[in-house]
């Protein structure tokens, strides 16, 4: 992670504290996950709308003629269920997708699942169904209605008919809405503020395995070439917490090129010869070691986040 | 690095072993060690309940749940103070928030809200909100008053209010005979359940851009309440003129007094949003927007209902009563219900509710 991306997901960092007093971290979920959460969202709504009405003309079909005819009041039995059943599923679509999604276990739909998002009731207390209603029944309001107004101009007026100014007070519209989340630190959009949520990364973290019971991070000694590494204070006080969670990350993703020039670096710094071929078993007893002095030195209050402190 | 188990793409993993934990070279690994098994558990139950909610859970995991998830919570503390591993650090802050969420999530299931909503929750958030009810009402009654006023000065202003396609042969200067034949009933019932679902999925719109303007302090919604109703209002004086005010309000009624109804629970619920967040008194903008949010949020519920039944009133009743009294008498019983059921019915709030409240 680049020094400028670690200080703007700091920058996003909250504590939510719980009834019983824990503190429960989480992130502020970035700007443009959140829209793609909606991309996404949007486009699976779409997608299932237009799968719904060939399901329908399939199945029906028949009546999908008759519907020709609904202008005028001869319109069949048949045709009248088909014209019912797909406002009403619209309906409970626009609304249902976004409510029960939410309100499930999750607490995100498919689109903010996607990229690792889910709301939550701001101030730590329980998401309530009034909250997750109150948000949805805004989100027509900040975005569609204005972006459909938009859309229904740029035809009409591309046919001939002039819009008039109304189509620049509906960018406007637009325009407040959609950038609301850059005007307040939570990137909350009306619809939180008016229920009273926001949107977090709910991130879904395996367990690595401990990195100090493996190989020469335990004994200090590599299996290779038996060579012990043992390092003095002065050539672990070079690095800092910053420089041990870089070289953890290095170690983890194991790729050798990586790891032999991570090598070489440390060795210059400390004035080691740099050689070859026994770069893995040389980084875990350096892991192992910064840490147990870092963490040595927190015990007693002392932190070193990173080579220039 | 061990090559990936072919198991672990495929439903629940082996518990692995933790690793030996004499071997740890480091006290905060050793820490780690001791208390793994704990939040592996910890974090297989979680995942089991985002899957499925309770269902899956055997009571003993139950039972362990709180006390595990605050043993993970007390050890991400502790391994703050006392370690750099960034990998346990990071894994440990997902799994407490993902514990808590579990452990304080919806608790209520839709049905039990929904059961909750229509026996006192509904009728409580409206009565909540009686004053902007008052002034919702009040710009209403003054809205079809200008409207009727407006075109009683100059003809014209009736075309400007009313749109051409909703005006068929309504228009001024339409003999009594051509606007009675507007008020008569369907002969066949054909297309009436289609132009229901229309109805009602046009009115809740209007009722939920009503509520979502009140974003606005308020004031887009009472704009959008004052022109609807001086449309009424012209088309009052319209019928008024033809000496057909009794047919046509008799007419309206069925359906009207649960849809204006609705229409003015929405406008009030935006305005109570709009004025809760113009006026927070003691709170702060944000915690004042958010509960009165989340109560009008409610009533509009509630408004969607009233919806559904005006459509079906609009649709099938005053399409096929014919008499003015009859129609009146549909009408007059639904506002009396609604009423009733708003000002009348007030059930006792049921305990743990308002334990959560209070919490």
């Amino acid at each position: 992670m680049s020094s400028a991306a670690l200080a703007n997901a700091d920058k996003r960092a909250r504590v939510l504290v719980t009834p019983e007093g824990i503190a429960v971290p989480v992130k502020v979920a970035s700007r443009a996950s959140r829209f793609g959460a909606l991309a996404l969202d949007s486009m699976f709504l779409n997608i299932a709308l237009v799968l719904f009405q060939i399901l329908l003309s399939l199945t029906i079909g028949g009546a999908v003629e008759d519907l020709a005819d609904a202008a005028d009041q001869s319109i069949s039995g048949a045709a009248e269920f088909l014209v019912v059943i797909r406002i009403l599923f619209v309906f409970i679509a626009w609304y249902g997708y976004f409510l029960v999604q939410e309100l499930g276990p999750r607490g995100a739909t498919l689109g903010k699942r996607a990229v690792g998002i889910r709301i939550a009731a701001r101030g730590g207390g329980r998401l309530t169904p009034e909250a997750v209603i109150a948000r949805n029944l805004l989100r027509d309001i900040e975005i569609f209605y204005p972006l459909i107004f938009i859309i229904v101009t740029l035809i009409t007026s591309a046919a001939g008919i002039d819009g008039g100014s109304m189509i620049w007070a509906a960018l406007l519209w637009f325009l407040v809405f959609a950038l609301f989340p850059f005007f307040n630190k939570d990137a909350m959009r009306a619809g939180d503020v008016i229920a009273g949520t926001w949107v977090i990364d709910a991130p879904r973290t395996k367990l690595a395995e401990a990195l100090s019971t493996q190989g020469a991070a335990a004994d200090a000694t590599s299996e290779t070439t038996g060579v012990r590494y043992e390092f003095g204070e002065e050539e672990l006080s070079v690095y800092g917490e910053h420089e041990l969670q870089t070289l953890e990350r290095l170690l983890r993703e194991a790729r050798p090129e990586a790891l032999a020039a991570v090598h070489a670096t440390i060795c210059r710094k400390i004035g080691w010869d740099p050689g070859a071929g026994d770069e893995r078993a040389f980084l875990e007893a350096f892991y192992a070691q910064l840490r147990a002095k870092l963490e040595g030195d927190m015990r007693f209050g002392k932190r070193k986040a990173d080579k220039h402190s | 690095m061990k090559a990936p188990m072919l198991g672990s793409w495929f439903g629940r993993q082996e518990m692995a072993a933790p690793a030996d934990i004499e071997s740890a070279a480091l006290r905060s690994d050793r820490f780690r060690l001791e208390r793994e098994g704990d939040w592996r558990r910890l974090e297989d139950i979680i995942a089991r309940m985002e899957k499925g909610g309770l269902k899956r859970i055997d009571d003993d995991d139950l039972l362990a749940l709180p006390t595990l998830y605050r043993t993970a919570a007390s050890s991400l503390s502790v391994a703050r103070e006392t370690s750099l591993d960034l990998a346990t650090l990071s894994y440990l802050e997902s799994l407490v928030q993902r514990a808590w969420f579990q452990v304080y999530g919806p608790r209520k299931g839709f049905f039990a809200w929904l059961r909750e909503f229509l026996f006192g929750g509904w009728s409580r958030a409206v009565r909540e909100i009686w004053l902007d009810i008052c002034i919702a009402l009040f710009v209403m009654v003054a809205g079809a008053v200008v409207g009727w006023l407006l075109v009683v000065q100059d003809q014209d202003w009736y075309y400007r209010l009313v749109p051409a396609q909703m005006a068929g042969g309504r228009v001024p200067g339409a003999s009594r005979e051509e606007l009675l034949s507007t008020l008569q009933v369907e002969e066949s019932t054909g297309g009436l359940s289609a132009f229901a679902a229309y109805l009602f999925s046009n009115n809740a719109g209007v009722c939920i851009l009503a509520f979502a303007l009140g974003f606005a302090f308020g004031i887009p919604s009472l704009m959008l309440l004052i022109h609807n109703m001086a449309l009424l209002g012209a088309a009052l004086w319209l019928f008024n003129e033809a000496g057909l005010l009794v047919e046509f309000s008799a007419w309206l009624s069925v359906h009207g007094t649960t849809e204006l109804f609705g229409i003015l629970l929405a406008g009030a619920a935006g305005l109570h949003i709009g004025r809760s967040m113009a006026f927070p008194g003691d709170r702060s903008v944000l915690d004042a927007a958010s509960a009165s949010g989340r109560r009008s949020a409610v009533v509009m519920v509630g408004v969607v209902i009233m919806m559904i039944v005006a459509a079906l009133l609009e649709a099938f009743p005053r399409q096929l009563v014919a008499a003015s009294e009859s129609r009146f008498a549909i009408g007059g019983a639904f506002l009396t219900f609604w009423l009733a059921y708003f000002f009348l019915y007030k059930p006792r709030r049921l305990d743990h509710d308002t334990a959560e409240e209070a919490a």
